[in-house]
């Protein structure tokens, strides 16, 4: 069976987020869509994953919950996980290892969290756009500690792709998937190996992807199995 | 300096014409943005690879004078609204950023 798709998608909690970008608003615009599987991936934090997880399950589609992490050399690598509680703890210690420079609204735009009632109960205070200090490596091996996996980002965007700033994928890590934005063959030898997910990175509401991209699955549950997570 | 005077002296090629007045008090060159956000400081002129969005919200977060491109990479659209909107000066060239700083060096910018 086919499991339409989008797992990398920006709540208004990430500073380039768009205000539309609420828990609601973000489920809702995937069932419309037709989407069954997405994960919410806010740049160093995952405080609007429990609303969103909430808002799922009410409308039957699948959350996994993720983050997008900055790594030290400025790499997005996105990390999905199997239970809330993992992914939540994860970005406790990710949002902490980030500098204590304070997010300025007018310029990067607001971090707001929210519950599953669509009220504002929260903001972040430090700027999320910055650079952890963790590299790609400690990444991979940190994720794993909480059961969940890496895919490096629009690996082949200039800047945050991995192959733009490091120039390659380090061999050394076990990774299985690599994303990608759009669903051109891949040339590149090197990513050849990978599994590639295609996702929107949305960060308004019209970009949620189109049921366009998918996942053949026996059951939905089976997401987990295909990603590797356990 | 104006805009115009510092493209010149530095053979550089500007992508935003103003009027405004460039101070420069020191230089930072450097393409992670994190480390440039921590280390450079007000009226610092910013040498750079970097080309996203991003590299105009540092300039106008810290106040710095200006940001120029080198190696001649593209430059988003995005960016260049962004400092037009900003009143941020953005300049390009071909060179490397060792060549611009001997130019910087050998204008009395130390």
């Amino acid at each position: 069976m086919k499991f339409y798709y989008d797992l990398h998608i920006h709540s208004d909690l990430s500073p380039c987020g768009n205000s539309d970008m609420t828990p609601n608003n973000i489920i809702n615009m995937s069932y419309i869509k037709g989407l069954n599987i997405i994960s919410i991936t806010d740049h160093n934090t995952t405080k609007n994953l429990s609303a969103i997880a909430f808002l799922g399950k009410k409308m039957g589609i699948k959350v996994i919950p993720g983050i997008e992490v900055t790594t030290k050399e400025e790499v997005h690598i996105l990390c999905y996980f199997k239970a809330l509680d993992d992914a939540l703890a994860f970005g406790n210690v990710i949002y902490d290892s980030l500098p204590n420079i304070k997010n300025n609204t007018k310029i990067f735009g607001e971090q707001n969290i929210y519950n599953h009632n669509e009220e504002k109960i929260g903001e972040l205070d430090k700027l999320l756009i910055n650079a952890t200090s963790y590299s790609v490596e400690d990444i991979y091996y940190l994720s794993k500690r909480y059961h969940g996996i890496t895919v490096p980002a629009h690996v082949y965007k200039k800047s945050n792709g991995i192959l733009g700033v490091l120039g390659f994928i380090p061999i050394d890590l076990e990774l299985n998937f690599i994303e990608v934005t759009s669903n051109e063959e891949i040339k590149d030898k090197q990513l050849k190996k990978y599994i590639k997910l295609v996702n929107s990175d949305a960060h308004q509401l019209v970009d949620i992807s189109e049921p366009e991209n998918f996942m053949n699955l026996d059951s939905i549950e089976d997401v987990y199995r295909y990603l590797k997570i356990y | 300096m104006k805009n115009l005077d510092l493209a010149s002296n530095l053979k550089l090629e500007p992508l935003l014409v103003t009027n405004k007045e460039i101070q420069i008090e020191g230089v930072y060159i450097g393409d992670l943005l994190s480390i440039a956000m921590s280390k450079a400081k007000e009226n610092f002129l910013w040498i750079t690879i970097q080309t996203h969005v991003n590299i105009v919200a540092i300039a106008e977060l810290l106040d710095l004078s200006c940001i120029i491109i080198v190696e001649g990479m593209e430059i988003e659209d995005e960016t260049l609204n962004k400092a037009k909107e900003l009143d941020i000066p953005i300049f390009k060239t071909k060179d490397s950023a060792y060549q611009v700083a001997c130019r910087l060096h050998t204008m009395g910018i130390k």
